[in-house]
């Protein structure tokens, strides 16, 4: 199916929850209705999306949303799609899928980990790449580097470094 | 054979208290630092937990204060095993955003130096698999032959296994003078040495018995745990980027696409993902035979861009890397630095799924089914 006949399907099924992030071919919903979209396009017969690809955090800049980018495959019918979700800066929630794709258990730990955002109902969130002390979200635009990290300084000057 | 916690339990095998074992992060088997915790009820596991990070360099903060090019090095280090791949799945990303038309000569060189490094990468996962399961000679043969290809790519860029090669729009260097010559003979001699490996590993009896039937997962099951490659191929799913969706130019290339057949037990074993390694590497030399056979003249740095600036917008590519489907998330806001790098690790997602896989087996097997599954931690904590 391509990208048009997808949204036609998606936007009957589910309504105002689907848009279409101008000038692309990606969708937006929104966070409240994913887990319902999520099993949609798993288990609806011309949608097939057995293979989530990509779990991408992004945040649009201090004082914005913050974003999560599902890159989808299907096997069986052979197309593609992305579906994006935004969501506020403070208390960032997003229903987890990885009850649907196993897959997005360790993807949404990392987005967890570098973006803050908590996943709903994920059965383990915790941090995966970094120590599970470390404060704070690294990716996230306005993050500041801490002064000490469990009482070792943290080099400022880095002009040296180079 | 192996048998599962189920059947044990209903022979009343087990036993006694779970228990947990520490392995790694300094453990020769764990294929760089991964910590595993695993839980075991005598010898038999019953939870694996693996913890990362400890190779965790920040490539993704990383790129969002370096220009493009001077990304390019950054996924170099991230698989070390296959670097060429990392380098070539990035700049393909990069390219695409940009709008830049490749010379024929650059696809070509691209794809024959893919191809070599690929060979390179699964010897290695042949060997240290096969070191993994107690044979140490493969090991050493393997290395042997990973050395011929390692001196190619020292004579085209100098460098031996971080390379820095390919650039946006073109490649660091034109192939040198006896490049294709020395390729070729190089083929010539590893076509001959496979059927040695079968010799001494494939077809071995110890070998088969440690790796047959262990640690066996279904398609649809690698499927959900996103397993691509090798991986996922030996499940007997055959995916295989270069023909589902062909970039550069593989669909001008005649090559099949390696399932496993479950040969020697069930399909999805340890050994079905060996062996598909084994014949990826007679694919590899048909298409590099091939792309020899046709490689046009021409300027490999004619389509250098002299500022990588790609315009406002985002991409997601995928690549067919040695460990499977690399994916890089690119997002550009307009300036010469990238607002957003995201790393699709193959092995990431590979390694996720090894509670599944070794769950009721025995903790030699875990080994056995991390070896065959052929991680890289560079990769997996970027």
């Amino acid at each position: 199916m391509d990208f048009n006949n997808i949204i036609k399907l998606l936007s009957t099924n589910h309504g105002e929850a689907i848009s279409v992030l101008e000038g692309s071919e990606i969708v937006l919903i929104q966070a409240v209705k994913w887990s319902e979209i999520a099993k949609d396009l798993k288990e609806n017969k011309d949608l097939t999306f057995d293979y989530l690809s990509c779990v991408t955090g992004y945040d649009n800049g201090a004082g914005k949303s913050i974003g999560v980018a599902y890159n989808f495959y299907s096997m069986a019918k052979k197309h593609s799609l992305e579906i994006r979700i935004e969501v506020e800066r403070e208390n960032p929630e997003i229903p987890s899928v990885e009850k649907i794709w196993r897959t997005a258990d360790w993807m949404e730990r990392e987005v967890y980990d570098m973006y803050g955002v908590s996943f709903k109902d994920h059965w383990d969130l915790r941090r995966i790449l970094l120590p599970s002390d470390w404060d704070g979200f690294p990716l996230r635009k306005d993050y500041k580097e801490p002064d000490f990290y469990n009482g070792m300084p943290v080099p400022k000057d880095k002009s040296y470094w180079e | 054979m192996g048998m599962n916690t189920e059947y044990l339990k209903e022979l009343g095998i087990i036993k006694g208290d779970e228990m947990i074992l520490n392995m790694g992060p300094q453990h020769p088997s764990t294929h760089g630092v991964l910590r595993l915790k695993i839980h075991t009820d005598g010898e038999i596991i019953s939870y694996i937990e693996p913890h990362l990070g400890y190779l965790h360099r920040c490539f993704e903060k990383h790129c969002e204060n370096l220009s493009y090019e001077k990304c390019i090095p950054y996924t170099d280090r991230c698989d070390y095993l296959a670097a060429m791949h990392m380098n070539h799945g990035f700049v393909m990303g990069v390219e695409k955003l940009i709008g830049i038309e490749l010379p024929e000569r650059v696809e070509y060189i691209r794809i024959i130096i893919a191809e070599l490094q690929r060979i390179a990468s699964h010897l290695m996962a042949v060997g240290t698999f096969g070191l993994d399961v107690g044979g140490i000679t493969p090991f050493t043969w393997c290395f042997r032959d990973r050395e011929r290809v390692l001196d190619l790519f020292e004579y085209l860029c100098g460098a031996r296994l971080l390379y820095n090669y390919m650039w946006v729009g073109g490649v660091s260097h034109d192939l040198p003078k006896d490049f294709i010559k020395r390729t070729t003979e190089f083929l010539d001699y590893f076509e001959t040495q496979i059927p040695e490996y079968n010799e001494i590993l494939t077809g071995n009896k110890i070998f088969i018995e440690r790796t047959a039937d262990v640690g066996v997962i279904p398609a649809d099951v690698a499927l959900n745990y996103g397993l691509t490659g090798p991986n996922l191929r030996a499940s007997g799913h055959s995916y295989d980027l270069r023909k589902e969706e062909p970039y550069s130019i593989y669909d001008r290339f005649d090559f099949d696409v390696v399932v496993g057949e479950g040969t020697h037990g069930t399909l999805g074993d340890c050994w079905d993902r060996y062996y598909v390694r084994i014949l990826e590497m007679y694919e590899s030399i048909k298409i590099i035979r091939q792309a020899i056979a046709d490689i046009p003249n021409g300027d490999v740095h004619e389509a250098i861009p002299k500022k990588v600036k790609p315009p406002k917008g985002d991409i997601y590519t995928r690549y067919e890397s040695a460990r499977g489907e690399l994916g890089f998330y690119i997002k550009s806001n307009g300036k010469n630095i990238p607002e957003r790098v995201k790393m699709r690790s193959p092995a990431f997602a590979s390694l996720s799924a090894l509670n599944e896989m070794a769950e009721g087996w025995m903790m030699s097997d875990v080994i056995t089914i991390l070896g065959s599954l052929d991680i890289v931690l560079g990769e997996i904590d970027r």
